[in-house]
C-alpha cells in the first residue's frame, strides 16, 4: 500500500469515525439516563440525510408526515392521560408542543421545499423536522415503561426500529440518495489531499462533543441528566422527574442523530434502512470503549471508522463482517474481567 | 375418577392440539399446509427463545444466524459435495454447536444488555458472510437442495415435510416442558432473577446458561436443516436481521415464559405476516416489507399492557392447572451427609477483611465455631453481619484473612463449591422464585443431592430421583410447619412464612452448617417459639447454626454463644449472660446512656 492510499484511507476512516463517535456518545447518554438501548437512533440519521437530499432536489421530504402523525399520536396519548387524570390544564401545552409545533414545521417545510433555499437553510429545516421526533418517540413508546427492565426496553427499541424503518420505506421509497457536499475545496497536506468536507465533519463532531460536555458540566439540565445517570432513584428523590430527563436525553439523541445524518449524507449513499447499520456502528464503538466511558467510546468509534475504511480496501465484500465481528474479542475481554453475577430485578 | 380419566382432563388442551395437527394435512389445502410448515419451523426457533429469553433471561436477536448455519451446512454438503442430507444435519448441528459454544462462553457471563447487542452484531456478520462467499452462491443462494429420504420414503411434498417438521416441533416442545419440570429446570427458572441464590445452592449458573444457549441454537439449526430440505433452496434473505427480530417478537407475543407460548407466537405472527403481505401492497405503490410497521405497532401496546404475552389469555380458555408436584411416599429417602462429631472445629475466621470502596464493612474479624453449637452474630444495623454471611458463603470474595471450614480454606472458593461442602444459608432479603410453587423452591435447596442433568430431564429419565427430591422437600416443609402450602406460589405467602420457606430450602440441602440471616423477622410470637423449638431440635440432631438476629429475647434463650460486631469489628464474644452485661455491647447498642 502506498503512503497516499494509506493517508487517504486514514482520512476516510477518521471522518466516518468522528460520526460514529457522536452517535456513540448519544447512545451512551440515552442508556445511562433511561436504560434504553436506543437502536432507532439510526433512523434519525436516515430521516435527516434523505430529507436533506430531497430538499436539495426541491422535493418535499416525507419526514414532515412522520412528524405530524407522530405528534398527533403523542398528543392523543397525552390527551387521554390528561382526561383520565382530570388535568385539563395540561391540554393547551400538549396542543402547542405535539400539534401546533409539528404542523407549523411541516407547513414551513412544504412552503420552502420547492424554493431551493441556501444549503444552511435546508439544514435548519431538516433539524426542525427531525429533532422533535426524539421526544415524540419517547412519549409514545418509552415513557409508559420508564420502570421496565433493560431487556423489555430493548424489545421496545426493536419495535420502534421496525415502525420507523417501515415508515422510512413508505415515505422515501427504495431509491438511494446522496446530498451535495458542503464544500468541494481540498487542501494539500504533504502528499495527501484533505477535503474540506472531511474537516467539516471532524470539526463539527469535535465542536458538538465539547458543547455536550459544557452542557453537562455547566447547566442545570445537564446536571439533572448526570444525576439521573448516576443514580435514578436518588435523582427522583431530589425532585428530578424521570419524564423530564427522558425527554431531554431523547431530544439530544435525535439532535445528534440528525446532525450525523446531515454530515454523512454527502459521503455515503443513503437508503431507507442504511441508518440502522450506521447507528449500530456507533454501538460497536461504544462497546469497544467498554460501554461506560465517553472518551473511550469516542476512541473506540474512531477505531471502528479506521477498521472499516482499511477493510474496505483489502476485503471490501467483508467490510461489515469485520466491523461487526470486532465486538466479539472485546466482549471476551470484558467477560474475563467480570466476576459479577447478572441478575434482573423483578 | 380413574387415573386415565384424570390425565385426559389434565391434558385435554395438549391432546386437542395433537389431534388438530394429525387432522390438518387431510383437511387443509396445500397453501395452508405450507403455512403450517412455516409455523412449525418458526416454533422450533421460538421455543429456543422462550427458554433463553423468557425463562433464563438471556435475550438473543441472532437466532436466524443459527437457522442459516443449519440450512447452509446441509445445502452446501448436498449440492456442492453430493453428501447425504443426514450428514448435512450432523454437520449443521456440529457447526452450530461450535459457534454457539464460542459465542456463549464469551457472552452469557455478561448477559444484561451486552448479549442482545452482540447477537444483532453477529447476526449481521453471518448474513454478510452468506451473501459474499462464492461457495455459498453469494446473494443468489443455492438451489437444487435434494429432498430428504427416510427408509425409502421420500419427503418431497409439503404434506410429507409437514409430518417431519411437526414431529420435530412436538418432540422439542415436550422435551422443553420436561426440562422445565425437573431438577435442572428449577435451576433454569431461578437464573433470571435469583442467580446468586442458585449459586449458593450449588448451581453452576454460567454453565446452565451456556446449556440453554446451546439448546436454543441447536433447535434453530434443526429448523434450518428442515427448512432447506422443505424449500429446497437457501439464500441469505431468509436469514437477515429482521427475521431474527421477528423470532423474538414471536416469543414475546406468545408469552416468553411458557413453552406453549412458542406455538402461539409463531402461529399468530406467521399468519399475520401472510395476511399483511396479501393486503398491504394494495395500499402502497411500491413493493416492500411494509408489514414491519404493523408488527412494530402491535408490539408496543403488547409491551405496555400485556408483558406476559398472549399465553395467559389462551391459558384462561383452556384452564389446564398443572397438578402440584405431589410427593409420593414410595421413593427411597435421599442419602444423608456424614456429620462431624460434636465439638469438632467447624468454622474458623482469621483476620477477615472486606471493604466496599472506602467503607470497611468487615475489619480483621476473627472467631470460631464448633460443631453442634448455635452461635449468634449480633450487632447494630450496618455492623457488617450480613457481609460476614456473604463472605463465609462465597457470595462476596474476602479482601484478606482466612476462612476455614472443617479445617480447609474456603475463602477463595465460589459459592457453589462452598455449598457442596455442607454450608446452606437463608437470605436477609427473601430470595425465592416467586412464581414457582413452595415445594419446588425447597427442592431447589436439594439441588446438590441429585445428579440428573438436562438431557436426562428432557428424556424423562430422571423421574425416580425427582420423586426423591420432591419428597425430601415435602419432608422439610412439614418439619417447618408449612405442609399446607406445598402447591402455593412462593410469592403468595406472607413475608414471615417466606422466611420459613427459606429455612426449609436450606435444610433440604442437608447441611452441616446452617446460616440463618434474621430468620425470626416478621414472625408472630407463636411462630417464633415454634422456630426456636425447630432450631433446638436441629441442634439436638447435631446441626451447627450460625444466625444473625435482632430479636434479643429470641437469641438469648436459644443460642450457646454470641459474637457482637459494631462497625465491622468484633467488640465482644461470649455466653449470653456475659454479653448482656458487657459494657462495650451496651455502649454500641444504647450509645453509652446506660
Amino acid at each position: 500500500m502506498s503512503a497516499d492510499i494509506f493517508l487517504w484511507l486514514t482520512q476516510d476512516g477518521v471522518t466516518n469515525g468522528a460520526i460514529y463517535a457522536l452517535l456513540a456518545l448519544a447512545l451512551l447518554l440515552v442508556f445511562a439516563v433511561t436504560r434504553v438501548i436506543f437502536v432507532p437512533q439510526g433512523e434519525f440519521i436516515t430521516f435527516a440525510g434523505l430529507s436533506l437530499a430531497l430538499l436539495e432536489a426541491g422535493r418535499t421530504p416525507g419526514t414532515l408526515y412522520i412528524l405530524v402523525f407522530g405528534g398527533l399520536a403523542a398528543a392523543a396519548i397525552e390527551t387521554f392521560d390528561a382526561l383520565r387524570g382530570r388535568a385539563w390544564r395540561r391540554l393547551p401545552r400538549v396542543a402547542a408542543l405535539y400539534i401546533a409545533l409539528p404542523v407549523a414545521v411541516a407547513l414551513l417545510v412544504a412552503w420552502a421545499a420547492p424554493r431551493k433555499f441556501d444549503q444552511w437553510v435546508q439544514v435548519l429545516l431538516v433539524l426542525a423536522m427531525v429533532v422533535p421526533l426524539g421526544p415524540i418517540v419517547y412519549r409514545i413508546a418509552y415513557q409508559p415503561l420508564a420502570n421496565a427492565s433493560v431487556l423489555v426496553l430493548f424489545i421496545v427499541s426493536m419495535a420502534v426500529h421496525y415502525v420507523l424503518t417501515g415508515l422510512s420505506l413508505v415515505f422515501f421509497g427504495g431509491e438511494g440518495l446522496r446530498s451535495r457536499p458542503f464544500s468541494e475545496a481540498k487542501f494539500k497536506l504533504g502528499v495527501v489531499d484533505i477535503s474540506a468536507q472531511s474537516l467539516l465533519v471532524v470539526g463539527a463532531s469535535v465542536v458538538l462533543i465539547i458543547a455536550l460536555w459544557l452542557l453537562f458540566e455547566h447547566t442545570l439540565y445537564g446536571k439533572a441528566l448526570r444525576a439521573t445517570a448516576m443514580n435514578r432513584v436518588g435523582a427522583r428523590l431530589v425532585g428530578i422527574p424521570t419524564v423530564l430527563t427522558g425527554h431531554l436525553s431523547f431530544l439530544l439523541a435525535s439532535f445528534i442523530g440528525a446532525v450525523s445524518g446531515i454530515l454523512i449524507a454527502p459521503i455515503t449513499t443513503l437508503y431507507y434502512d442504511t441508518g440502522f447499520l450506521i447507528g449500530l456502528k456507533g454501538f460497536v464503538g461504544a462497546i469497544l470503549g467498554g460501554m461506560g466511558s465517553y472518551p473511550l467510546a469516542a476512541v473506540g468509534s474512531v477505531a471502528v471508522g479506521l477498521l472499516e475504511s482499511f477493510s474496505s480496501f483489502w476485503a471490501s465484500a467483508f467490510k461489515e463482517v469485520i466491523v461487526f465481528t470486532m465486538i466479539i474479542p472485546v466482549l471476551a475481554w470484558l467477560s474475563l474481567r467480570s466476576r459479577h453475577l447478572e441478575e434482573e430485578e423483578e | 375418577m380413574n387415573p386415565a380419566n384424570a390425565a385426559l382432563r389434565r391434558h385435554w388442551a395438549l391432546l386437542a392440539f395433537v389431534a388438530f395437527l394429525l387432522a390438518a394435512p387431510f383437511l387443509l389445502s396445500e397453501f395452508y399446509v405450507t403455512l403450517m410448515n412455516y409455523i412449525g419451523l418458526a416454533t422450533l426457533v421460538t421455543l429456543g427463545l422462550v427458554l433463553l429469553t423468557g425463562v433464563a433471561g438471556l435475550m438473543s436477536f441472532g437466532q436466524q444466524a443459527f437457522v442459516g448455519i443449519g440450512a447452509y451446512a446441509t445445502a452446501v454438503l448436498t449440492t456442492v459435495y453430493g453428501g447425504s442430507p443426514w450428514l448435512g444435519l450432523a454437520a449443521g448441528l456440529a457447526l452450530t454447536g461450535l459457534v454457539a459454544l464460542g459465542l456463549g462462553l464469551i457472552t452469557v457471563r455478561l448477559s444484561g444488555h451486552y448479549l442482545p447487542i452482540s447477537t444483532i452484531a453477529w447476526g449481521i456478520s453471518v448474513y454478510f458472510v452468506f451473501g459474499n462467499l462464492e461457495v455459498l452462491g453469494r446473494y443468489n443462494g443455492l438451489g437444487g437442495v435434494p429432498a430428504l429420504s427416510l427408509f425409502g420414503w421420500t419427503v418431497d411434498t409439503g404434506r410429507k415435510s409437514y409430518a417431519l417438521i411437526w414431529i420435530a416441533a412436538l418432540a422439542a416442545l415436550l422435551a422443553a416442558r420436561n426440562l422445565l419440570d425437573s431438577r435442572a429446570g428449577r435451576a433454569v427458572r431461578a437464573l433470571r432473577f435469583r442467580a446468586t441464590m442458585a449459586e449458593s445452592f450449588g448451581v453452576d449458573t454460567a454453565q446452565l446458561k451456556l446449556v440453554i444457549f446451546l439448546y436454543a441454537a441447536l433447535l434453530a439449526s434443526l429448523s434450518g436443516w428442515l427448512y432447506a430440505h422443505f424449500v429446497r433452496f437457501v439464500s441469505p434473505g431468509a436469514f437477515n436481521v429482521n427475521i431474527g427480530i421477528e423470532y423474538l417478537f414471536m416469543a414475546v407475543v406468545g408469552g416468553a415464559s411458557q413453552v406453549w407460548g412458542a406455538v402461539i407466537g409463531a402461529s399468530l405472527l406467521t399468519l399475520l405476516r401472510e395476511w399483511l403481505k396479501d393486503i398491504l401492497p394494495k395500499f402502497f405503490e411500491q413493493s416492500g416489507n411494509y408489514e414491519l410497521i404493523v408488527f412494530g405497532l402491535l408490539m408496543l401496546p403488547l409491551l405496555h399492557h400485556a408483558r406476559d404475552g398472549l399465553m395467559p389469555v389462551f391459558a384462561r380458555l383452556a384452564p389446564h392447572r398443572r397438578a402440584a408436584p405431589a410427593p409420593s411416599a414410595a421413593a427411597p429417602a435421599l442419602a444423608l451427609r456424614a456429620r462431624p462429631a460434636a465439638g469438632e472445629a467447624l468454622l474458623e475466621l482469621t483476620e477477615v477483611r472486606k471493604n466496599f470502596g472506602g467503607l470497611a464493612a468487615v475489619q480483621r474479624l476473627s472467631f470460631d465455631m464448633r460443631s453442634g453449637e448455635i452461635l449468634a452474630l449480633i450487632g447494630p444495623n450496618g455492623a457488617g453481619k450480613s457481609t460476614v454471611f456473604n463472605l463465609v458463603t462465597g457470595v462476596l470474595p474476602a479482601d484478606g484473612g482466612e476462612i476455614r471450614f472443617r479445617g480447609e480454606r474456603i475463602d477463595a472458593l465460589p459459592a457453589r463449591r462452598i455449598a457442596r461442602r455442607g454450608i446452606a444459608r437463608t437470605f436477609q432479603h427473601v430470595n425465592l422464585v416467586g412464581s414457582m410453587p413452595v415445594l419446588e423452591n425447597v427442592a431447589l435447596g436439594a439441588h446438590l443431592r441429585g445428579a440428573k442433568g438436562s438431557m436426562a430431564a428432557m428424556l424423562r429419565l430422571d423421574r425416580l430421583e425427582e420423586r426423591r427430591l420432591l419428597q425430601e422437600a415435602a419432608r422439610q416443609l412439614e418439619r417447618v410447619g408449612l405442609a399446607a402450602h406445598l402447591a402455593d406460589a412462593a410469592a403468595n405467602l406472607p413475608l414471615g412464612q417466606q422466611r420459613v420457606v427459606e429455612i426449609a430450602r436450606a435444610l433440604a440441602a442437608d447441611p452441616v452448617l446452617l446460616l440463618l440471616d434474621e430468620p425470626a423477622a416478621g414472625l408472630r410470637l407463636q411462630e417464633k417459639q415454634a422456630l426456636a423449638g425447630l432450631l433446638r431440635g436441629l441442634r439436638a440432631e447435631g446441626m451447627s447454626i450460625l444466625l444473625v438476629e435482632h430479636d434479643m429475647d429470641f437469641v438469648m434463650g436459644l443460642v450457646d454463644r454470641l459474637v457482637v460486631m459494631d462497625f465491622g469489628e468484633k467488640i465482644a464474644e461470649g455466653l449470653p449472660r456475659a454479653i448482656q452485661s458487657d459494657p462495650a455491647v451496651i455502649e454500641a447498642y444504647l450509645g453509652g446512656i446506660a
